[in-house]
């Protein structure tokens, strides 16, 4: 009779499996408003840091111009995917949905700027 | 006698990964880790031939065309630019505004206040209006880039330039009439926390297009 209902319900097959089923997705706590606001603040200083940066002559010939966009770029996207896309309250399972592409397509950036030669190596 | 499984729950009305996890959620996620990797491609087209134009006009520096005579400009516009990456910047955080309120809507509001931050048509109509000021800044920049002299055809530059800030104006467009849409939905039938993952899925694609575009800001407006 069980199996029957089941059936007719479209639910797993019995008591045990349902016992085993998956649980939903748990909620985890987001960020509060306050954060929301404090975050943009943040990203937009960040961005008004760039900016000026870029209209620095004495900045933009020196070596630490370029390594230092690359670190404030890379900290808005992680500041944004931690905190707007809740990656760091979500499941691990989305990080590694996230991450894992992300790190193949770096990678591959990466290889292809020494292919193309953007990037040297120092060996002497 | 009694029915046994009548205590069973009703059926989720979405289904469920092994993980416990809402598949529609799983799957915005692997979209967007497939998205990274295009973007990614465009981007490194776009570094590869970074330098390589024959012909300008180019991105930071002054170009003659030694048939003409003409002098070309710097084809960027910083500024404008910037602007438009801050409108973009704010979306992002009306987004989120809107769904927090819509999974905080059947909590009371006492104050002003409270009842800004929890109107999710608000925060909803905010991001559709700053994504579309996005579009238009982008629009403007073409325009004035084609009137300037620089179109896809061009040169190297043109042609990475233009496809792969394309590309992301195409996914500009797309969130905001998906937008547009959840703005339908909470007219007609209202918005509420049942509702959240809806939301939630479309802030995750309009945060994506975001970073996105973070990046694209750095390498290819700012760093010369």
């Amino acid at each position: 009779m069980m199996d029957s209902h089941a059936s007719m319900t479209n639910l797993p097959d019995s008591a045990e499996a349902l016992a085993h089923a998956p649980r939903r997705e748990e909620e985890h706590a987001h960020p509060t408003w306050s954060t929301y606001w404090k975050v943009a603040l943040i990203l937009s200083l960040i961005t008004v840091g760039e900016v000026w940066a870029y209209y620095l002559p004495s900045f933009v010939g020196s070596r630490g111009f370029v390594p230092t966009l690359l670190f404030l770029s890379g900290l808005k996207f992680a500041i944004v995917v931690m905190f707007y896309m809740h990656l760091k309250y979500d499941h691990r399972i989305f990080r590694v949905l996230f991450t894992g592409p992300l790190l193949v397509a770096a990678i591959t950036l990466i290889g292809l700027m020494f292919l193309f030669g953007h990037l040297f190596i120092k060996i002497m | 006698m009694t029915a046994p499984a009548t205590h069973v729950s009703a059926p989720a009305p979405h289904h469920y990964t092994t993980l416990g996890l809402d598949s529609r959620k799983v799957a915005i996620w692997a979209f967007i880790g497939s998205e990274c990797m295009l973007f990614v491609s465009l981007i490194s087209t776009y570094l590869i031939y970074k330098g390589r134009s024959i012909v300008g006009p180019f991105p930071h520096e002054t170009w003659t065309d030694p048939a003409t005579g003409h002098v070309f400009k710097p084809i960027l516009n910083i500024p404008v630019t910037s602007a438009s990456t801050f409108v973009l910047l704010m979306s992002s955080l009306f987004m989120v505004l809107a769904l927090a309120a819509v999974q905080n809507k059947e909590k009371p509001k006492h104050t002003r206040g409270e009842r800004i931050l929890g109107s999710s048509r608000l925060w909803l109509w905010m991001t559709a209006i700053a994504g579309a000021t996005f579009l238009g800044f982008q629009a403007f920049e073409f325009t004035s880039f084609v009137h300037e002299g620089l179109s896809i055809r061009t040169n190297l530059f043109g042609s990475s330039f233009f496809t792969l800030t394309g590309f992301h104006g195409a996914h500009v467009t797309a969130g905001v009439i998906w937008l547009v849409t959840l703005l339908a939905i909470d007219y007609r039938r209202g918005l509420g926390p049942r509702d959240s993952l809806l939301v939630d899925i479309a802030a995750l694609y309009w945060h994506f297009v975001d970073v996105i575009w973070i990046v694209i800001f750095t390498l290819v407006y700012l760093i010369r």
